[in-house]
């Protein structure tokens, strides 16, 4: 009798335990392929953002669900067209990716989004933020790329704001084809660790690169 | 049987699914949907975001007592129990809107703020460079700004009918008591700072907070640089002079250190502009600074900045009380100054500032009068003659020790309170043509204590309430100074706000020693003000009116000076004035336009009566212009100030009617000053880069108009003679290159 109390008992724990990972991919896997769709308007990522965020929550020690979260949120923030409203967006995307840092330090993925939630502040206000944030972001992505010299999205990242960087400031088409060939690059050899792993990206700078051509 | 019980049971745990649905509707304190509300079950997966109409559901398999959390940015967070059963729960939420900097209302009534950070930034350190007119002088540059008066016949800031002496400049809380060079007769000297010291400057033109005094118009707020990004090293070269310094950044990014050395000669400027002073020492200044600034464990700073300088300067002019001697003026100066502060963040929430501050003036002041082969004039008989020979040494200390403490007490709401103590310690010595020696000393110590409060009710409504005690051992007696703001936030980016504030001022140093039973003068402020700002512009116009009381009527002392003797006099001052700023309008174009009205009168000094002075115009407008050609890598800067015409008088004593009466007056022309200025940046956006390079061509006065600032009388009246610029134009050229740090960003900064 006692054995099989403990039997049942192993087998609940084991249970749970493979109940819950296969709960977390499934929930994880379920809004990943719902992210495309939402990048339509700053309300459904922001809705997503907070799907995500509600299983970072729950999960506590996952990495993952703490970054879609904060990627999310500050897609949503460079969506929004009330520009009063993005710095709340960039904050909270802040203090989501912060604690996603604190699961995976010196994670390169995690540099990339702090790149992201700099510029977000910076375009609020780029005349008068420039200084203080264009160094943030770029310092990031500095970061970034030694984390992980084969991650193909600091490039991107680079790549994108140099488009936009007018020609005279040393930004423009040109100098910005060669960071997205680099990222092209190494999109073609990066395999992402699984499924749920960050694996975004290459659209963007095949659309980045047409646009330069 | 037993055990397939137990383990049927262990599985039914799992497949009991009973799905609950929970929904309901989240609104504001008013009512209002709030859409992108995160609804969630703690601890669990389940959970919605609000629609546009505030509208959530979603299900859950959760049992038992479930905590629900209902959070959005910029509202305070809900958590409610439920126990969730069979049945759908429908809840409603209402959630409280936090306060927040980012949407409260500024409390500015009367402040024009500048620096990146602050929401009211006006003008930063680089809009003070490029604007023409200013010359790269940082107070002549907020001539620009409304409030303030153009003149140039002497240095500082004469803010809504006030005199320079009543404006005051502050860095990093310290009182900075030698901002000027020494003034010299008819020439308005420059700030002895650069600019690009300051990460930001708040000036305000009255209704201040009570951490300040001893400014009856004004205060001009400087906030020193925090680290810099990277080590660099500077140098300049310009036709008035040469420059190097160097920044250095230390590999932890806690701490810095720097040095800059700036030497000054106006040998090549003056000699290819001719002046209308004959310069018999062409002025050179020795410049020194200093400072190291580390960063605390809480985000604090330690802040050192130490200026040493020595400067000559010496001219002659005509004599106005005669036809061919010539008045030979000469200053030595040697000034130090120290500043050290501390900022952190302490204990049980509350912040500490406290700083030091040292200073010392020295200048050896000579006026000779000189024949036409500049020869001194010793055998003259006459006592007007006689006395214009004379030399005044003046050796000035200054101290100043100050802290406040801070605490936020909910949301922004705060409340601090700190103490200043200033000592002065300023010794003169007049010596006379005959030898005879007058020596004065006059020492002073201030005490001050001081407390305020930020009060906001709402994000739209907030205040500021505070008041000020002083105690100055030359008026020995206590004044206690109440200062409140109001700000209310109308529609999108637009606010009103009203101040209102008691300012009290001790005698200036040249009208000490004062007779017994002095009392401080005093004015009240009353400003009302409108705000509206978005990112690409700001236009604000206020409203004021100020009363003087208890200003200092004077009476001749025993060489000749004035001095303080009683408090009746008084005066007002009341205006509108007009700011409107865009950036965005014309495509990389920045323009700024001020207005100010100014109605006022005083009775001052020896001032017979009530009368406008002669530091007010009535009215005063700058036009500003700036324009990026990117392809050119180059700024093309406009500026155009105007005032009208300024009355001046001719006040003399009358000795049949025993008093002074004005003898003759009149009004100065209207003042016109077109100014032009190019910034080019060679190196803008090449990357690779080592250096960058700033070159700047300046033309003050272009085309060269007639500027009369007052009119000088010879001491008979008889005679009058304009106080005009020392010469119609300036032109300044200069190369400033920087290393280690790309300045495309900041560049872009300023223009894009």
């Amino acid at each position: 009798m006692k054995k099989l109390m403990f039997f049942s008992f192993v087998l609940m724990i084991s249970f749970t335990s493979f109940a819950q990972s296969e709960k977390f991919s499934a929930a994880m896997k379920k809004n990943l392929d719902a992210m495309e769709a939402s990048f339509k308007s700053p309300t459904d990522l922001i809705s997503m953002a907070n799907n995500f965020e509600r299983i970072a929550n729950a999960e506590k020690n996952q990495w993952l669900p703490f970054y879609y979260a904060a990627f999310c949120q500050v897609n949503g923030g460079f969506m929004e067209q009330d520009k009063s409203k993005v710095d709340a967006i960039a904050n909270k995307a802040s203090a989501l990716i912060a604690k996603a840092d604190s699961l995976s330090p010196n994670n390169s993925e995690i540099s990339c989004i702090k790149s992201m939630i700099a510029s977000c502040h910076m375009m609020v206000n780029p005349m008068q933020r420039w200084q203080e944030y264009g160094q943030v972001s770029s310092s990031n992505l500095e970061a970034a790329i030694a984390q992980d010299p084969a991650n193909p999205r600091p490039y991107y990242l680079k790549g994108q704001g140099l488009k936009y960087t007018p020609e005279q400031f040393g930004g423009g088409c040109k100098t910005a084809k060669v960071a997205l060939q680099t990222s092209l690059d190494k999109f073609t050899a990066f395999k992402p660790a699984d499924e749920l792993n960050p694996n975004w990206g290459k659209q963007q700078v095949e659309n980045l690169m047409k646009e330069c051509n | 049987m037993k055990q397939l019980l137990i383990i049927a049971l262990t599985l039914s745990f799992y497949t009991a699914i009973g799905q609950v649905k929970i929904s309901g509707k989240i609104s504001n304190n008013k009512n209002n949907p709030i859409s992108g509300v995160s609804i969630s079950l703690k601890n669990t997966y389940d959970g919605t975001t609000s629609d546009s109409n505030g509208v959530y559901s979603f299900t859950t398999i959760e049992k038992d007592i479930q905590q629900m959390e209902v959070s959005i940015t910029g509202y305070n967070i809900l958590l409610q129990n439920i126990k969730l059963g069979l049945e759908p729960i429908n809840l409603n939420f209402s959630l409280k809107e936090q306060i927040t900097e980012l949407k409260a209302v500024v409390i500015s009534a009367g402040a024009f703020e500048a620096g990146d950070k602050n929401k009211g930034a006006v003008l930063s350190s680089l809009d003070i460079v490029t604007t023409p007119s200013a010359n790269g002088d940082v107070t002549s540059a907020f001539k620009s700004l409304p409030g303030t008066q153009q003149v140039g016949e002497s240095e500082g800031l004469f803010v809504r009918g006030g005199t320079a002496t009543e404006s005051k400049i502050y860095m990093d809380g310290n009182l900075v008591n030698n901002f000027f060079f020494t003034s010299t007769p008819g020439i308005a000297t420059r700030g002895r700072f650069n600019p690009f010291l300051f990460k930001g400057t708040i000036f305000s033109t009255g209704g201040y907070s009570a951490l300040y005094g001893q400014a009856l118009s004004s205060a001009l707020i400087l906030e020193s640089n925090d680290l810099p990004e990277k080590t660099e090293a500077d140098l300049s070269f310009s036709v008035v002079g040469a420059g190097g310094g160097i920044q250095h950044l230390a590999k932890d990014k806690k701490s810095s250190w720097g040095i800059s050395y700036n030497y000054a000669n106006l040998w090549l400027a003056f000699n290819v502009i001719k002046q209308k002073q004959d310069y018999f020492q062409i002025p050179v200044a020795h410049q020194g600074d200093a400072n190291f600034r580390i960063k605390t464990k809480n985000g604090g700073f330690l802040k050192y900045y130490g200026y040493l300088s020595s400067n000559k300067v010496g001219f002659r002019t005509p004599d106005i009380d005669s036809m061919n001697l010539k008045n030979a003026f000469s200053i030595d100066n040697i000034n130090t100054y120290q500043n050290l502060n501390y900022k952190d963040r302490i204990s049980g929430g509350w912040k500490i500032n406290t700083g030091i501050s040292f200073s010392t003036n020295k200048d050896d002041l000579k006026n000779e009068l000189q024949d036409e082969a500049n020869k001194k004039v010793t055998n003259s008989n006459q006592p007007l003659y006689q006395f214009k020979n004379f030399s005044l040494t003046n050796l000035a200390k200054y101290a100043q020790a100050r802290f406040v403490l801070e605490k936020r007490i909910k949301g922004l709401s705060a409340i601090r309170f700190g103490s200043d103590y200033f000592y002065s310690n300023e010794q003169s010595t007049y010596a006379l043509y005959n030898g005879s020696k007058f020596t004065d000393k006059i020492t002073d110590h201030l005490y001050a204590g001081f407390a305020e409060t930020d009060i906001y009710l709402t994000n739209n409504l907030a205040a500021k309430v505070g008041f000020r005690a002083e105690h100055s051992n030359i008026i020995n007696r206590w004044n206690i100074a109440p200062r409140i703001s109001l700000a209310y936030k109308l529609a999108n980016n637009s606010q009103a706000s009203f101040a209102y504030g008691i300012f009290y001022q001790n005698p200036e140093r040249r009208l000490l020693p004062a007779a017994t039973g002095i009392d401080y003068s005093k004015a009240a402020h009353y400003i009302f003000q409108y705000t509206r700002q978005t990112k690409d512009f700001t236009l604000r116009t206020e409203l004021f009116y100020k009363k003087y009381e208890d200003l200092y009527k004077t009476v001749r002392g025993n060489n000749g000076n004035f001095l303080a003797y009683n408090n009746d006099g008084f005066g007002e001052a009341k205006g509108i004035e007009l700011f409107w700023r865009d950036k965005k309008t014309i495509k990389n174009v920045d323009y700024w336009f001020s207005y100010s009205y100014l109605d006022t009168k005083r009775d001052f000094l020896n001032y017979p009566k009530s009368i406008q002075p002669s530091f007010a115009a009535k009215h005063t407008a700058a036009f500003i212009f700036k324009r990026f050609v990117l392809p050119w890598k180059t700024n093309f800067n406009f500026s155009y100030n105007f005032a009208t015409g300024r009355p001046y008088y001719n006040i003399a004593f009358d000795s049949t009617l025993g008093k002074f009466t004005i003898s003759d007056q009149g009004k100065t022309i209207n003042y016109h000053n077109v100014s032009f200025s190019v910034n080019f940046l060679p190196n803008l956006g090449k990357k690779d880069a080592r250096g960058f390079a700033v070159w700047v061509l300046g033309i003050n006065n272009v085309f060269g108009q007639s500027q009369i600032f007052t009119y000088n009388y010879s001491s008979n009246g008889t005679r009058k003679e304009a106080v005009t610029p020392p010469s119609r134009r300036f032109v300044f050229i200069g190369c400033f290159l920087s290393f280690g740090v790309d300045r495309t960003q900041n560049a872009i900064n300023n223009n894009l």
